[in-house]
């Protein structure tokens, strides 16, 4: 699984980070993430709204921090084929 | 916070009454506990205490109220609709629309150059965007609360209007100087590969959730500048001299109008931190137009925000864009201390 995390640097960015790699170790799953933080990168994935979560090419939250877990949740929807 | 989540409307139900009775005897409340603190009346201190502990509460509770309503308003728009309701509108009706949705898109200026380049990209006029820039930063949920809880809803007013008179003609005359140049060339060059988004419409439930989640990010995030600008207003309030202010930021002072702006565009505090200060400052003598000025440069233009649009603007529309706001705050400020 890869995984991106959209957005310039601030705070909300940071926290999305953080509560990620906190819900990847809580479900035991293996994942790359990469921090993405030019803006014409991030408006590439065509959001308005960050931070952003891309799993695998895939924006799946924009705008606002998930509770990790929500993050958990989202993170199990998209997990690809293992 | 669980129950909250679990039964969204049920505790509205039981969270309103308990706040209206809290609002309601907030007064005696205050008045109760600076006689417990065994002051001694009318002296300055006391004073202070009193303002501080009566206006923390209230303006807690206002803001508690108002974000909750304003985050389900919230939950109805996103930057992509306002996106979507602004494409191929002219330029007029286009700023006149983009400033009274920077009212209520949800809008964090960590996201001004996103939202930047999605409102380019879709076509949408410069000028257009700017309106938007403008009002979604000036015109907040926040400023317009503490107006309303400390003035009274006549002042809250006059600052929606007059907020939205700048972003509607600054937006205009952005517009018409033609400053497409000054934008960098590579937001010109971007098409977003994906369409974002696609969000699945909540149902009503989860916007009283989105209700509550704004309440605890927004109040979560601002009662520290609130507690600190409330006690700046309340040192104010208890020590500085009656009309200390009327010579400095007074009417007669015609220099006190571009003086506050010049000072306030780099000065930068949410409206929680300097709305209580500036109440006091009025009490002390300072005029209305010259206080207003003062307030929406600090709220409307900050050094953060500038400094991250340079990412998409040249320096010569950085200063068009600061140049001409500032320009429209200080007509505002000097049409109030010849209206009032």
């Amino acid at each position: 699984m890869n995984i991106k995390i959209l957005g310039s640097g601030c705070m909300n960015c940071k926290t999305l980070h953080r509560r990620t790699e906190e819900a990847l170790s809580e479900l035991h799953l293996e994942a790359t993430i990469e921090k993405v933080e030019g803006y014409q990168e991030i408006a590439a994935y065509g959001i308005m709204k960050t931070p952003g979560l891309v799993i695998d090419e895939k924006v799946v939250v924009a705008g606002f921090v998930p509770p990790v877990e929500k993050l958990k949740e989202i993170l199990l929807a998209h997990r690809g084929p293992q | 916070m669980k129950l909250v989540e679990k039964y969204p409307l049920g505790s509205v139900v039981i969270l309103l009454p308990l706040w209206i009775a809290l609002y309601a005897i907030l007064q005696h409340g205050a008045d109760a506990l600076v006689l417990l603190t065994g002051l001694p009346q009318g002296e300055r201190l006391t004073e202070a205490v009193r303002f501080f502990v009566y206006e923390v509460p209230k303006v807690l509770l206002l803001l508690t109220l108002v974000v909750f309503v304003v985050g389900i308003v919230r939950s109805y728009f996103s930057p992509e609709r306002t996106r979507a309701m602004l494409g191929g509108k002219s330029l007029f009706t286009g700023n006149v629309l983009a400033s009274l949705l920077g009212i209520v898109t949800p809008f964090c200026s960590c996201s001004a150059v996103p939202l930047f380049i999605g409102f380019v990209e879709a076509g949408i006029p410069l000028g257009v965007t700017f309106s938007f820039l403008i009002s979604a930063p000036m015109i907040n949920e926040i400023a317009v609360v503490l107006l309303f809880g400390l003035f009274g809803w006549q002042t809250a007013l006059l600052y929606v209007g007059t907020g939205l008179v700048i972003a509607i003609t600054a937006g205009f005359v952005i517009g018409k100087l033609k400053v497409e140049r000054f934008v960098e060339d590579w937001v010109f060059q971007i098409h977003s590969n994906s369409a974002g988004m696609q969000e699945a419409a909540p149902v009503f439930r989860n916007r009283i959730q989105s209700g509550y989640s704004a309440v605890s990010d927004i109040v979560g995030k601002v009662w520290p500048y609130l507690l600190v600008g409330i006690g700046v207003g309340a040192g104010i309030h208890g020590y500085v001299p009656e009309n200390f202010m009327a010579g400095l930021m007074g009417k007669s002072a015609w220099w006190s109008v571009p003086v506050a702006v010049l000072i306030g565009v780099p000065l930068y505090s949410n409206a929680a931190g300097i709305i209580p200060v500036v109440q006091a400052l009025l009490a002390k003598g300072a005029s209305l137009g010259t206080a207003l000025a003062f307030m929406m440069s600090v709220i409307g233009l900050s050094l953060p925000e500038t400094i991250i649009l340079r990412k998409v603007l040249k320096l010569p529309l950085i200063f068009i864009f600061v140049g001409v706001v500032a320009f429209g705050i200080i007509i505002v400020g000097y049409f109030f201390n010849l209206v009032y």
